[in-house]
């Protein structure tokens, strides 16, 4: 996702440096828009208002007379854990005291806080820690240097004897010793080191240590944790706004009347995506929609259902698709057609459609006022808010405001080229003015049917095999939507969102003739990122593909992906095979199979083994232990590493076992909880966590603890004799009638 | 109309008609904010809170039919709960959007059955959803706050950039 959107954002800003897209920027307010020109460069417009307090340390440290330690975060915090460790990161090369730091996050401004894998400011493909490591690392050594610096001029004593240590500085030879906010005023004369010396990671006492805790846990367990739905400020309004049933309706006409004479409700418009209605608090403006009478023009809407979708798929993978309709080869080599000889195997497999369903349901505050708006809530990339919303308030994007709140989860739905949340709340926001702020709630239903789903995919596989069983020729054909159809840039000429995973596979490298290509039919129904991305159907594929070539050949499992990965010269994935097969022991829990997965994504190596047994009643597959083993480089906060490899087999067990949006005529037929089901307490894992040590720099966390636990379940199956799992989820839903 | 009732050991007059249900006059109207809302038809537990010590999801509760009643809501836990206090020591929250929920089922739990087994720990809570999958550390900081001692699960000690290889469980 990182490269992916780097990719809008140097068109993005290209444009609006060349002033081609000043129009485009400014649509309408040209006037004030103009105004607000002057005297800035178009070169700045990412960074215009959105006023920095930049401290004497920089946009990511404040120190304060006391002493105490705030680390300003550029990424926001939904889950992941990330604010504990970018946290740790200044704090280790500060050398603070761990217990007074607190973290603080960053308002939107792409100068300041890009992320340097984006190019803009935005939280995703698990690159928060990866992208900061060096400049969090520099940051808090320039800031250490600064101190020993005063405190060597103060103390008139040579700096190479001042030692630094929670946050203390201290001379031994002298018995002189002061903290940071004794030194403070001292500190900020100093000039800033061009290139302060960075710790040996040897010496590293924080990092890498279960010291390195959340922040927010208290917070967290008390209620005073706020996130966008508890924004409560004076005169502030609720907005609800009634959705078209299938996507790309449009709304004919409508009737308010009834709405309007809902106590609370105050205002009742049209705005592109619907009819908001408006109202002095939550239940009212629910009531009001509900008692909205909407028409909808939905003749251009999308009207296939999954069913027919599915049908489209298979005989486009089949080669009887549109003749316009252009594949994409990706990682392929060698001659298909020479391929003739060996045990043909062939398989294919459906994914579908899935919704993200974060505990909190999309919301955002807005509050314009003529060209201004300033946004409160828990926005994932900043700087695309800041673009959408400018476009609509007729203004410079750096010049729109974001206070980025916490957001109660997310996994990808926060992000999307479009803004659709934000974009709706702006409308809305913009038309009762006055910077009146705005909250902007959707309920369960709104959020479930909204779309932005992972896309509906289909596989399939003609594998020929070798005397010894393994692969010798890989026919791999994928159809899916394009995530990045979405983006100002349209489709790449490869979508890897759609395959990164089967590309780049060690199975195909080990394998002398691949042809793996991909077709991306048009479906008017949004698609985005989904927690792991490509992977949430590469890695079922290619292991749920592996294990049943390895049962076709007489093999154990594990020690036929050893012989591919030896092959493939996947060292890392070896690694993390060894371990998880050293640290699960030689023997299932009584009563329980094992299935193996291993897989790469956003830069980390994830190997599974999970012990299965099928539930009391004998349908639904139970997972107990799952023994996990990652390589991602340098580990930052373990127990935060062991946080998100057990909330992403959970999530990816979710959507393995249960997850499935359907379309039926193009309407989704879930709706909530009672018809998206998902993984409960009753049904977890409890999941085991061990960190290969690693001198690399750290890599993704978030994500690649999500794709695993889906096709080391359906291995498990194998092992217990099932049958292979063909089509996701495992458990099929009781649909009503 | 309005209804009296008793809020985290408070009276309270609240105004909003007579189906709003007990979130939105928690949330909107008394501006307690930690008590979440979800789903809007009791399969999520976020919006849990004690009626008359019970645990009980307010998002479909009218506010008529708890008149007179006492409501409690996490800010009325104390913070210091041990269930509050578990919580935060084992790191349990990743976004914690559920978790005022979460903890509210499990105070409920933890008065009625001060040392739960896994199963009743399972039956009690099931009724919430956490999308971050925290549920093993929620098991754990059941057993925990209970005063049973809970080992989670080994997590390797990640060894600092090149400092060796000496991996082992903790």
């Amino acid at each position: 996702m990182t490269r992916h959107i780097r990719n809008l954002v140097d068109q993005a800003a290209g444009a609006i440096k060349a002033g081609v897209s000043r129009r485009e920027v400014i649509v309408t307010g040209v006037g004030a828009g103009g105004a607000l020109l002057v005297g800035c460069s178009l070169g700045d417009a990412m960074s215009v208002g959105s006023p920095v307090k930049v401290g004497e340390f920089g946009p990511f440290l404040k120190i304060d007379t006391s002493g105490a330690v705030t680390v300003v975060s550029k990424h926001i915090e939904f889950g992941q854990g990330n604010h504990a460790g970018l946290a740790a990161i200044v704090a280790e090369e500060l050398d603070a005291d761990w217990s007074r730091v607190r973290v603080e996050q960053a308002p939107a401004n792409a100068k300041l806080y890009a992320n340097l894998g984006m190019g803009v400011q935005g939280t995703g493909g698990s690159s928060a820690i990866a992208n900061s490591w060096p400049q969090l690392r520099k940051a808090g050594a320039a800031a250490r240097a600064m101190f020993v610096q005063a405190a060597a001029s103060k103390w008139q004593v040579n700096a190479a004897e001042i030692t630094v240590k929670d946050g203390i500085v201290s001379h031994a030879a002298s018995n002189k010793a002061a903290g940071f906010g004794e030194l403070l005023a001292d500190a900020a004369k100093v000039t800033p080191p061009e290139t302060p010396v960075l710790k040996d990671p040897k010496s590293f006492t924080l990092i890498g240590t279960d010291r390195v805790r959340r922040k927010d846990s208290v917070a967290k367990s008390n209620g005073t944790a706020k996130f966008t739905q508890d924004v409560q400020e004076e005169g502030l309004l609720v907005a609800m706004v009634a959705h078209a049933p299938r996507f790309g309706g449009k709304m004919k006409s409508f009737d308010d009347a009834a709405a309007r004479k809902v106590p609370g409700v105050v205002d009742v418009f049209k705005i592109p995506s619907g009819v908001a209605v408006v109202a002095q608090n939550t239940w009212a403006a629910k009531q009001g929609r509900a008692a909205l009478t909407v028409e909808w023009d939905e003749e251009k809407a999308e009207k296939r259902g999954s069913d027919a979708l599915l049908a489209e798929y298979r005989k486009i993978a089949a080669g009887q698709g549109p003749a316009d309709l252009k594949w994409t080869a990706f990682d392929s080599k060698g001659d298909i057609a020479s391929a003739t000889e060996g045990e043909l195997f062939e398989v294919a497999y459906d994914f579908p459609y899935l919704a993200h369903a974060s505990m909190e349901p999309m919301n955002c505050v807005a509050r314009v006022k003529g060209n201004n708006a300033s946004l409160s809530f828990g926005s994932q990339i900043p700087t695309i808010d800041q673009l959408n919303t400018a476009k609509i308030v007729g203004n410079l994007p750096g010049a729109v405001q974001i206070e980025t709140l916490f957001a109660g989860g997310s996994f990808g739905r926060r992000a999307n080229f479009q803004s659709d949340y934000v974009v709706e709340c702006v409308h809305i926001a913009k038309k009762v003015g006055k910077g009146t702020p705005v909250k902007l709630v959707w309920d369960r239903e709104d959020d479930m049917r909204a779309g932005y789903f992972r896309p509906l995919v289909h596989h399939d596989l003609k594998i020929r095999l070798d005397k010894d069983g393994f692969p010798a020729s890989w026919r791999h054909r994928v159809v899916s939507q394009s995530i990045m159809k979405g983006s100002p840039t349209g489709t790449p000429k490869l979508d890897e969102t759609a395959v990164e995973g089967a590309l780049g596979s060690p199975y195909l490298k080990a394998t002398p003739i691949v042809d793996a290509q991909l077709a991306l039919p048009d479906v008017d129904v949004p698609v985005l990122w989904w927690r792991s991305v490509g992977a949430t159907h590469t890695a079922f594929v290619m292991e749920h593909t592996i294990d049943q070539l390895a049962r076709k050949a007489g093999k154990d499992p594990i020690e036929y992906r050893r012989a591919l990965y030896t092959k493939a010269d996947a060292k890392r994935h070896l690694a993390v095979l060894d371990l998880a097969v050293e640290k699960a022991g030689p023997t299932a829990t009584e009563g329980y199979a094992r299935g193996v997965a291993v897989h790469e994504s956003f830069g980390s190596v994830v190997a599974q083994i999970a012990e299965v047994k099928i539930a009391p009643g004998g349908v639904e597959p139970r997972v107990g232990r799952v023994v996990t083993a990652i390589d991602c480089g340098t580990a930052i906060s373990p127990d935060q590493i062991a946080a998100q490899m057990e909330g992403g087999t959970c999530y990816g067990l979710s959507a393995a076992l249960f997850g499935e949006i359907t379309l039926k005529d193009g309407v989704v037929e879930q709706s909530n909880f009672d018809t998206y089901r998902v993984l409960r307490i009753n049904e977890s894992p409890t999941v085991e966590t061990y960190i290969l040590p690693s001198g690399n720099a750290p890599s993704g966390v978030g994500e690649p603890g999500t794709p695993v636990i889906g096709p080391a379940v359906a291995n498990a199956l194998l092992a217990m004799g099932r049958p292979a799992t063909l089509s996701q989820p495992m458990v099929k839903a009781v649909k009503a009638a | 109309m309005a209804v009296n009732l008793e809020i985290n050991g408070k009276p309270v007059t609240a105004k909003a008609a007579d189906d709003t249900p007990l979130l939105w006059v928690v949330r909107d109207e008394l501006g307690l904010t930690g008590t979440k809302f979800g789903c809007g038809v009791a399969q999520c537990g976020a919006c849990t809170v004690h009626i008359d010590g019970q645990a009980t999801r307010s998002c479909v509760t009218p506010i008529s039919a708890v008149a007179g009643m006492k409501i409690t809501t996490i800010e009325g836990l104390g913070g210091a709960h041990p269930a509050q206090q578990a919580w935060a020591k084992l790191d349990v929250p990743q976004c914690g959007y559920c978790q005022s929920g979460q903890i509210m089922s499990a105070a409920a739990l933890l008065a009625e059955k001060p040392r739960p087994s896994d199963e009743e720990i399972d039956a009690a809570m099931s009724g919430n959803i956490c999308r971050c999958g925290t549920y093993q550390r929620i098991r754990a900081a059941i057993k925990e706050a209970s005063g049973i001692s809970a080992a989670l699960p080994k997590t390797a000690e990640a060894v600092p950039a090149a400092a060796g290889a000496n991996q082992g469980a903790r």
